[in-house]
This record gives C-alpha cells, sequence and structure tokens, in this order.
C-alpha cells in the first residue's frame, strides 16, 4: 500500500484536477466574493478611518460564506457516480483523503483571497498602520480554521438530505472562536494595535480543531 | 456445499441489516466455497444490493457477522476485495486512464502498464483520453470492471455489471468473469439478467424478503407461494 502521504498527494492532485477542469467551487467563490464587495461598497462610503473598522468583519465575513461554496462542492464531486464508495473499500486511509480534502480547499480559498484583497484595497481605501506580514499569518491561520472545520462538517452533511444547508448551520457556530479572532486581529493590525493575543488564540483553536477532526473522521466517512 | 467444495472464502452468520424498521437482510446464514462464480438473483427489495455491500464493508450488519477469507474486519482484506456498483464509481471528469491511475495508487499500485493492461482485458482502448462522462453506458460499466479488477482480488463483488450494456458486449463481459473464475478467483455477481450467466456461473443463489431461500446448480428458479419481495417492501 502507498504511504499515507503519497496518497494525500495523488488526492490532492486529482482534485486540484478536477477543479481546473470544471472550475466549479472557484468560479461560484469569486462571483459571490465579488458581489459582497461591491453591494457593500455600494451601501457604505467609509473614511479612510471607518474602513479600518469594519474591513476585518466585512472581509472574513465574505470568504466564510464564498468558503461555503467550495466546501459543498469538493464532497459533491465524491458523491456523484458515488465514487466515495470506491475510495472506502480501498485499503487508503481515511485521514490521507480528509488532508487532501482540506489542502484543496485551503488552496481555492487562498487563491479567491489573493484575487479578492487587492479589490478590498482599492473599494475601502484600505491602509494598515500595522506589520503587514501580521496580516499574512492571520490570513493563512483564519483560512485554515475556516477550512478544516467546513471540510469536516461538509463530509458529515453529505448524506443529508439538504446538505447545502446543514453545511453552514453546523459550521457557524463552531467558527465564531475564531471568527471572532481573525476579525478582531485584522481591526487590531489595520489600525496599528497589537494582534499577538488573537493570533494565538487563531492558532490554538487551528491545533485543537485540526487534531479533532483528523481523530473522527474516519468515523463520519463510514457512517450510513 | 459439498464434501468436495474448497474451503468457504466467506462465512455469512445470521446476517441482520435494518435500515430503520425496514430489515433489508433478515439472517441470512451462508458458506460460499472459494474458485467458484456466484450469480445472486432475485427480486427488487431481496436484499442483493445490501448483502453485497454487507460483504463489501460499505454496510455495517445490525447483527450476525461476516467472515471473508478468515477475517471479521472488512479493512483487513480489503487489498483481496475488488467491488462494482450500480453507479460507475468513476470521476466523470477524467479519463478511464487517469481514473485508473488515481485508483491504482490507492493500492500502492503504481505501475501504467497494470492499468494498460486492465483497461484492455475489458476491451476498452488505454489510449482513449476523452473523460468517462462522454462514455457510453456500456463503455462505463467495462471501465467499471477495470476498476474492480485493477488490484487483481481473489473476491470479486460485481452489481449489476451487465445493465444498460449491449448483448455482445455482456458475453464478452461474462467470458471474461469465467476466465478470472477458471484462475482460481471467487465472485459474485447481483444480475437480473440470469440469462447470460447460464452456463457460466457455478452457482445461483436465490434471495427473497432478505434471505436466501434457494442455492441452485441450474438456472431454476424455485417454486415459493406466497407474495413477491415488492409486495413485501410497501
Amino acid at each position: 500500500m502507498s504511504a499515507p502521504t503519497g496518497i494525500t498527494r495523488v488526492t490532492l492532485l486529482k482534485d486540484l484536477r478536477l477543479e481546473w477542469r470544471s472550475k466549479d467551487a472557484i468560479n461560484s467563490m469569486l462571483f459571490f466574493s465579488l458581489l459582497v464587495v461591491v453591494v457593500f461598497s455600494f451601501s457604505f462610503d467609509p473614511t479612510a478611518e471607518e474602513s479600518r473598522q469594519i474591513a476585518g468583519g466585512l472581509i472574513w465575513v465574505a470568504f466564510l460564506f464564498a468558503a461555503v461554496v467550495a466546501l459543498n462542492q469538493t464532497w459533491a464531486r465524491e458523491l456523484r457516480n458515488q465514487v466515495l464508495d470506491a475510495y472506502r473499500v480501498s485499503p487508503a486511509p481515511a485521514n490521507s483523503l480528509f488532508i487532501a480534502k482540506t489542502l484543496g480547499n485551503f488552496i481555492f480559498v487562498t487563491v479567491l483571497e489573493a484575487l479578492m484583497t487587492p479589490l478590498f484595497i482599492v473599494f475601502y481605501r484600505l491602509r494598515a498602520l500595522g506589520p503587514v506580514w501580521q496580516l499574512m499569518v492571520v490570513a493563512v491561520l483564519g483560512t485554515w480554521a475556516l477550512v478544516v472545520n467546513g471540510t469536516f462538517f461538509a463530509a458529515m452533511s453529505i448524506r443529508t438530505r439538504s446538505r447545502e444547508i446543514m453545511l453552514p448551520l453546523l459550521l457557524f457556530p463552531i467558527s465564531i472562536p475564531a471568527l471572532l479572532a481573525m476579525v478582531q486581529s485584522t481591526t487590531a493590525i489595520l489600525n496599528g494595535e497589537g494582534a499577538r493575543f488573537w493570533i494565538v488564540l487563531l492558532a490554538t483553536y487551528d491545533l485543537v480543531f485540526t487534531t479533532v477532526c483528523l481523530l473522527l473522521f474516519e468515523t463520519v466517512l463510514n457512517a450510513e | 456445499m459439498t464434501e468436495t467444495d474448497p474451503a468457504p472464502v466467506i462465512i455469512v452468520s445470521n446476517l441482520i441489516k435494518q435500515f430503520g424498521r425496514f430489515a433489508a437482510l433478515r439472517g441470512v446464514t451462508a458458506e460460499f466455497p472459494g474458485g467458484k462464480l456466484y450469480a445472486i438473483l432475485g427480486d427488487n427489495g431481496a436484499g442483493k444490493t445490501t448483502l453485497l455491500r454487507t460483504l463489501a464493508g460499505l454496510n455495517q450488519p445490525s447483527s450476525g457477522e461476516v467472515k471473508i477469507l478468515g477475517a471479521s474486519k472488512f479493512h483487513d482484506i480489503c487489498q483481496q476485495v475488488g467491488y462494482m456498483a450500480h453507479p460507475s464509481l468513476l470521476y466523470d471528469e477524467m479519463s478511464g486512464m487517469e481514473n485508473l491511475e488515481y485508483f491504482a495508487r490507492l493500492y500502492g499500485i503504481t505501475s501504467r502498464t497494470r492499468c494498460a493492461e486492465v483497461i484492455r482485458s475489458v476491451g476498452l482502448d488505454p489510449d482513449l483520453t476523452r473523460p468517462v462522462g462522454q462514455y457510453s453506458q456500456g463503455m462505463r460499466q467495462r471501465m467499471s470492471l477495470a476498476r474492480a479488477l485493477l488490484n487483481n482480488p481473489q473476491i470479486l463483488l460485481l452489481d449489476e455489471p451487465f445493465s444498460n450494456v449491449d448483448l455482445h458486449s455482456a458475453k464478452e463481459m461474462v467470458q471474461l468473469l469465467a476466465r478470472t473464475r477458471d484462475q482460481g478467483k471467487t465472485i459474485f455477481i447481483v444480475t437480473h439478467q440470469a440469462a447470460l450467466l447460464e452456463g457460466a456461473a457455478d452457482e445461483f443463489v436465490w434471495m427473497e424478503f432478505g434471505r436466501i431461500v434457494e442455492r441452485t446448480r441450474e438456472l431454476k428458479r424455485p417454486d415459493r407461494p406466497g407474495t413477491t419481495a415488492a409486495e413485501t417492501a410497501q
């Protein structure tokens, strides 16, 4: 049997290939985020100071909602033709699949963030007063927090009848501490204040939830 | 089972599978000697697919036991089992070769030659680049069979392998499966096209109401009074 890392790698490459061919997730995420940026920019006309206060919340809420679209797509692909059963009857470990799916979603959401952040900066006239590298750290930790839980709960909800509604219902409440840390740290950095506490909280959240998801995923995968 | 039969590769003891209040399997007990081709037959709702999915480790028994190659846990012997479901279990957006290369890696097979070999064995061209989603239903079924054969399994579990396949191709598939059986493999085929397996199958296993009611060497439906499985399911 291949090493788990090898299976993770081929599964990730397979997912990237499928997304490259269908562009299901990335197109819907981009369209949704673009809509949020434009609609909010028409709704408010903030000064530079006000923008720094609200941008953290706006950006992360937009990414959270957009990520849900990608997360639903990830598993929907495995349900078509019941391909997931082919994985379940194979000797491949469940966690290799989970890590591959999480990494795949992480890449999709990161691409979205890379494309949308310049638009946010332009539309909301943003200029960070704190160190920009800390924003990068928050982006990585925050994105991981969204996708690791999102991938797990999306897997939990795939067999439910209304899975597209079920995912936000499961994901959003559990993401509140992470979302709070993401928004507070982003706002603090934009305003030139210390964000250390929130970044540590976010890192701890990531560590705890990644461990829990890895421990429980096999049970979720084999649930009937 | 007769005295001359080889040792059983699958032993099922009082297997019950319930979905909510509906019992799809109601105490299946059977032993299946290795190296044979079994056709599992019965009306819709008789429990054929549930039995196959339980053997494949996809359904957990509500009670009872399944032992495959001496192991109670499917994961211990999954390397030895090939499973083909009614849906194709293939990614529509990828070509047949790309699909098989991916699934081969799950079994630790890195050889492209092996993938090409099984694709050819089911009568398809490994160099076909168009995605599986654009295949005809018959081609998809054959590629699905190729996926099940990929790891050269000791036991093959096939659910409706001939559905939507033209008669000529179906007969070719039967010949391939008979050859595979002759190599010592054990094959279970759930089908509604039992006539195709006449002459090839070693045993016809008849199911009704979630039970195995009879096992015959000839394709002769047992006469049993009572309602049909479909009526009972209602």
